[in-house]
């Protein structure tokens, strides 16, 4: 369990100011001037050892990916963009920070934008969020006061920190969607390469980082790498934010170390499974786009939440949004519904997820009833594999691993209720009955 | 150079190529829906998914990924790319079915049947059964244009149009709306489309989501008989292929010629089709009380031979149209030598065109693939959207590559690119070639200016001395160099350069179109097909043509001859390039071809034509004119040309400069005729006036 010294968000329930003067009072924006002088190589360096991985998803090394972009600044200006469009269902992380805590991110946003030569920052973020974006408005406006950011500072690296507001679209939190929307076009992902630290928004090079994760940064700084490298296991560094919903007794985000079993995570701090822990019927740990964990010995039972851990159960850490799932879940609709979500939301660019999505939500609805013939369920097992991998982005993937999920983990049911759906027909139409003599 | 290795095959290829320009070159077969050549790449049809070995364990859309950016192998050994092992195949077979399961399986009634991309690649990549069992998408059908004809559920959206006209037409009209499976290919507000080059979106379609409206449902590919022609409904001679059922023209289609159209053709050259059936002049008339009435050839002739048998030479004159060919050209010039006329012209409009002052002076030097060299480019007195659409695209094409900065002398017109608008008519060109204008200096600073000048500036009484101000700019503003002519004249008649070249202009002592039309300057004219020009009442009309148009209308004898699909024919086109065309179809009726007309005729006056065939004529022709037997090709013609036409002088008057086409679907006699033209001149007109409204 994490101590509380050890806590990077505070204020993540908001119990305190959420303005500059209780973030000064909770530490931010101290030292921060010493750190932008000791230059670009020891931030990146730093941010390195620290061992700290994206915190939006797909856990990329955070410090690489910093150090992808260009040493010298060319004729292109270089561009810190930070992703606050979360969207993922399940996941409230970035909003509570943005809620509570938004100098930590606007704070992060220098460091980065220093790490990486970039003197402007985007933070895209998402068009529900209206009291979110007032509040980091409110916040960039108050570092700007006081010459925390912004054309000759006292920090002594120009940063300009603009914050846009997006339209709502689930796509746009994938990084070259939200690049296109934040130029104005329609959110589409782009092709890759050219990767966005070469050609990245208005062709620049930019780098796209998850709200958590430039909000970590000033504590990893002050506290130093080895802090945070010492906080989780290997790889697996630092705290993260889990969301907890779902059958829970106490739904909630709380901050905890890398590594954390699941079971201790939901008992400690969700108030444990509805119904106890052997009402556990499995669990999404990583937002809706990960495949399923069922219950189990060698599943939930042994399931460590940090990224390798959840690959061991062949699901992922995502956004650590933790949906749980008691016994009295009907799993298959439940796998329909993010189904529904994925053709709701998929952007239409691509041939395998625009029309994979709706297929796939159509068979899974009629499963869901038991309306289905079992040769299906290979079917649509292949219709996910045809969309993994084919598209251009990752959302394709995000939509196929959880019916993949499902279809590993609970084949038996869907069995069981289309053995049933035929049972119930057969009796109620009359169909099957003989005709007298 | 990269090696490289596609299905075992060792190539070496550059670095910048795409994985499937590169498979390509190693003989293997990519599908592609997407992708096109000469457009910007999607990559979102992913139907040319590749395998890269040791890159990612997914495949690559080869279409998107280029051979620089593979990941080099450890051992520095050539990156293997395979494009039939099982993992392609099941990408492919994977894409394919997606693509199918809400594609309609109206193929029996689909006007794209037997040329569509998706029946073709399905049949290659695609498995034999569906396992889909839910309902298909169903899409409103849009209207977006007289021309386009939508059916919306089979779209694949491969986004292939909205690439056209936001890249190439450069109308960004089409759009796609919606997101997921509910996205929409469409205009928005279902407006038509305003691109005078929107027929290429049919090409470009992969399969029968637009097809072509004024075509649709009448004929199947497989039963068209094709045949290379060149388009004459402007000066390019965009190369075409006619297709034609039995005799009858069925569309018009583009071909791959990347010296002039690349692969797009205007929407007039390719909807003029049922033009070429109405109005057509199937036998000859003669006038008789004032109203035409049939006649047979002879009395045709006869009627003709009567009226030239009484007339003194120096009262007989010839005009030439502008959709004329060389051989008739030829045939007619040879012919009034003979009877000693020195009145001929083949400039309709009055254009300020000479060969006397050489061939440099009127032809459109800097080639068409030339724009694409230069680095700047200064208009004058021409609106090449309306004048040469295609030829409009080429520039947008350079402008969009950026570092192209465009000057406009002339109407303040829509080109589609950016531009300077530096003055409206001659003064202002006056300050430019005098280097008093500041676009001058950014002129001067290019290495390979252009400067193009069109019939708005030429087709005027000072003509003579704006061509000369023009070529005295092109001089100063180091437009004509070494290894550089930028100086280009851009033409709207196909005949014109052809006619030039033969000499068709007023010979020692002749008058020219403008007098000849006058009236009581002529006995008798000699009209091939010339319909823009009103001749005076008095002199015998003579009309070589195939339309029932003014020309027709004002005729005493006519004799009808052979529209361009109906005969084999050669042009010459702006740039001075000579491109053959080969007969499509046959003249209707008892219409025959034009030079065999002047042929017959010129037995039956006593100065027989020595040529029987058109080979004959062709040798005659070729003897005569050496540089037309070089199909294909341009004799470029010599810069010291544009120096003797700047030294020639003048004084240009004031007007501004106005382009003469005013309407770009009514250009002539065909178009006239054409019911899909007019169509699209109301639509046009609607949507120029409801712009002036806003």
């Amino acid at each position: 369990m994490l101590d509380d010294k050890d806590r990077i968000f505070r204020n993540l329930y908001g119990q305190g100011d959420w303005g500059l003067k209780g973030a000064q009072a909770r530490g931010a924006w101290d030292g921060t001037k010493g750190f932008v002088e000791k230059g670009r190589d020891w931030l990146i360096n730093e941010v390195k050892e620290s061992g700290q991985r994206g915190r939006g998803g797909a856990g990329f090394a955070t410090g690489l990916k910093w150090s992808f972009m260009p040493k010298q600044v060319g004729e292109r200006p270089h561009y810190l963009v930070v992703n606050a469009d979360e969207s993922e269902p399940g996941t409230c992380k970035d909003r509570e920070i943005m809620r509570h805590d938004p100098h930590l991110l606007v704070e992060g946003c220098l460091y980065a934008g220093a790490a990486m030569a970039a003197n402007t920052g985007y933070i895209y973020i998402r068009g529900e969020f209206v009291r979110e974006r007032e509040r980091l408005q409110a916040a960039i406006d108050q570092a700007y006061e006081a010459r925390l950011i912004g054309k000759s500072n006292v920090h002594g690296w120009d940063f300009d920190l603009y914050l846009h507001h997006g339209a709502g679209a689930y796509i746009c939190g994938e990084e070259t969607a939200l690049l296109e929307s934040l130029e104005g076009k329609k959110g589409q992902p782009r092709l890759k390469p050219p990767f966005p630290a070469n050609m990245g928004l208005y062709g620049c090079p930019t780098t796209v980082n998850n709200v958590e994760t430039i909000a970590q940064v000033p504590d990893i700084l002050r506290r130093g790498a080895a802090w945070f490298a010492g906080i989780g296991r290997a790889n697996n560094t630092g705290t993260k934010l889990y969301c907890i919903s779902g059958h829970v007794e106490r739904p909630c985000n709380v901050e905890e170390t890398m590594g954390i079993p699941l079971r201790e995570l939901i008992e400690r701090h969700a108030g444990g499974v509805r119904g106890g822990w052997d009402n556990l019927l499995a669990v999404i740990p990583g937002g809706s786009s990960m495949p399923l964990v069922p219950a189990g010995p060698d599943q939930c039972d042994s399931l460590l939440m940090d990224f390798d851990g959840c690959r061991e159960k062949k699901s992922a850490l995502g956004t650590a949004a933790v949906i749980v799932m008691d016994k009295t879940a009907d799993i298959i609709k439940a796998m329909a519904r993010i189904s529904y979500f994925y053709k709701h939301e998929s952007c239409g660019q691509c041939t395998p997820c625009r029309e994979g999505m709706g297929w796939m939500w159509r068979v899974l609805t009629r499963m869901a009833e038991g309306k289905a013939q079992k040769r299906e369920i290979d079917a649509l097992m292949q219709v996910t594999q045809q969309i993994e991998g084919h598209t251009i982005c990752a959302f394709g993937d995000g939509a196929a691993w959880p019916v993949q999920g499902l279809l590993r983990h609970f084949r038996p049911e869907i069995e069981r209720r289309i053995d049933e759906y035929t049972r119930h027909a057969s009796v109620e139409t009359g169909k099957h009955q003989t005709v007298p003599a | 150079m990269t090696k490289l290795i596609v299905d075992g095959r060792e190539i070496d290829v550059p670095p910048e190529y795409t994985l499937l320009q590169a498979c390509e070159a190693a003989g293997a077969e990519i599908p592609r829906f997407c992708f096109h050549e000469r457009l910007s790449i999607a990559g979102n049809c992913r139907m040319c998914l590749i395998e890269v070995v040791g890159g990612p364990p997914k495949p690559q859309a080869s279409c998107a990924m280029a051979v620089r950016d593979l990941m080099p192998n450890k051992d520095g050994s050539p990156k293997v790319l395979l494009t039939k092992s099982p993992m392609v195949k099941k990408a492919r077979e994977g894409v394919m079915e997606f693509l199918l399961i809400n594609h309609p399986l109206d193929c029996p009634i689909c006007d794209q049947g037997g040329e569509c991309d998706l029946q073709d690649q399905a049949m290659a990549y695609g498995v034999d059964s569906s396992r889909y069992q839910e309902n298909k998408r169903a899409v409103e059908d849009k209207h977006i244009g007289a021309l386009v004809k939508t059916i919306m559920t089979r779209c694949i959206h491969c986004t292939r149009c909205v690439r056209f006209m936001t890249e190439v037409a450069g109308v960004p009209e089409l759009g796609a709306i919606g997101r997921g499976e509910d996205m929409e290919i469409t205009t928005y507000l279902e407006q038509a489309m305003t691109s005078e080059l929107q027929g290429n979106v049919v090409d470009l379609c992969p399969v029968g989501a637009l097809t072509s409206k004024p075509y649709v449902f009448s004929a199947r590919p497989w039963e068209l008989t094709k045949t290379e022609s060149i388009d004459v409904m402007d000066a390019l001679g965009s190369a075409i292929r006619i297709d034609t059922r039995g005799r009858e023209v069925m569309r018009i289609l583009p071909r791959v010629n990347d010296d002039v159209n690349e692969e797009w053709i205007s929407d007039k050259s390719r909807h003029v089709v049922d033009g070429l059936r109405i109005q057509r002049l199937d036998r000859p008339y003669v006038r008789d009380d004032g109203r035409l009435r049939p006649a047979s050839w002879p009395a045709a002739f006869a009627a003709v031979a009567s009226k030239l048998k009484t007339a003194r030479k120096e009262r007989i004159g010839a005009i030439v149209g502008d959709l004329a060919a060389v051989e008739e050209i030829f045939a007619l010039k040879d012919l009034m030598t003979r009877f000693g006329v020195a009145n001929l012209d083949c400039r309709q409009d009055g254009a300020a065109v000479d060969p006397a002052w050489g061939r440099g002076s009127y032809l459109f030097n800097a080639t068409i693939a030339g724009i694409e060299s230069s680095d700047a480019l200064l208009l004058v007195g021409v609106n090449p959207r309306r004048e040469a659409a295609v030829l409009n695209a080429r520039i947008r094409k350079r402008w969009r590559s950026g570092n192209y900065p465009i000057g406009v002398i002339g109407e303040r017109a829509d080109l589609t690119y950016q531009y300077e608008y530096i003055g409206q008519g001659p003064e202002t060109l006056a300050d430019v070639a005098a280097g008093q204008h500041a676009f001058a200096n950014v002129l001067k600073g290019a290495q390979r200016p252009l400067v193009i000048l069109g019939a708005g500036a030429l087709a005027r009484p000072d003509g003579a001395a704006i061509a000369s101000l023009a070529a005295l700019a092109a001089q100063s503003l180091g437009a004509v160099k070494d290894g550089w002519n930028g100086f280009s004249v851009l033409h709207s008649a196909a005949s014109r350069v052809g006619a030039l070249d033969l000499g068709f202009v007023p010979g020692s002592g002749g008058i020219g179109a403008t007098q000849m039309t006058a009236a009581g300057a002529l006995d008798v004219v000699f009209s091939l097909g010339a319909d823009e020009v009103e001749i005076a009442p008095g002199a015998f009309v003579v009309y070589i043509g195939t339309h029932g148009d003014s020309g027709a209308n004002r005729a005493d004898v006519i004799l009808p001859g052979a529209a361009y699909p109906e005969k084999s024919a050669t042009y010459v086109n702006t740039e001075g390039r000579v491109q053959m065309a080969a007969r499509a179809s046959f003249p209707p009726g008892e219409a025959r071809e034009d030079w065999a007309i002047l042929r017959a005729l010129s037995e039956l006056l006593g100065h027989k034509l020595p040529y029987d065939s058109l080979t004959q004529l062709r040798a005659a022709l070729f003897k005569a004119h050496p540089h037309m037997q070089r199909i294909g090709q341009i004799a470029p013609a010599a810069a010291a040309d544009i120096a003797r036409l700047a030294q020639l002088g003048g004084t240009p008057g004031k007007a501004p400069f106005v382009s003469p086409i005013d309407d770009y679907y009514m250009t002539n006699p065909i178009a006239r005729a054409s019911a899909v033209m007019a169509e699209c001149s109301v639509i046009a007109e609607g949507s120029a006036a409801q712009t002036a409204a806003e």
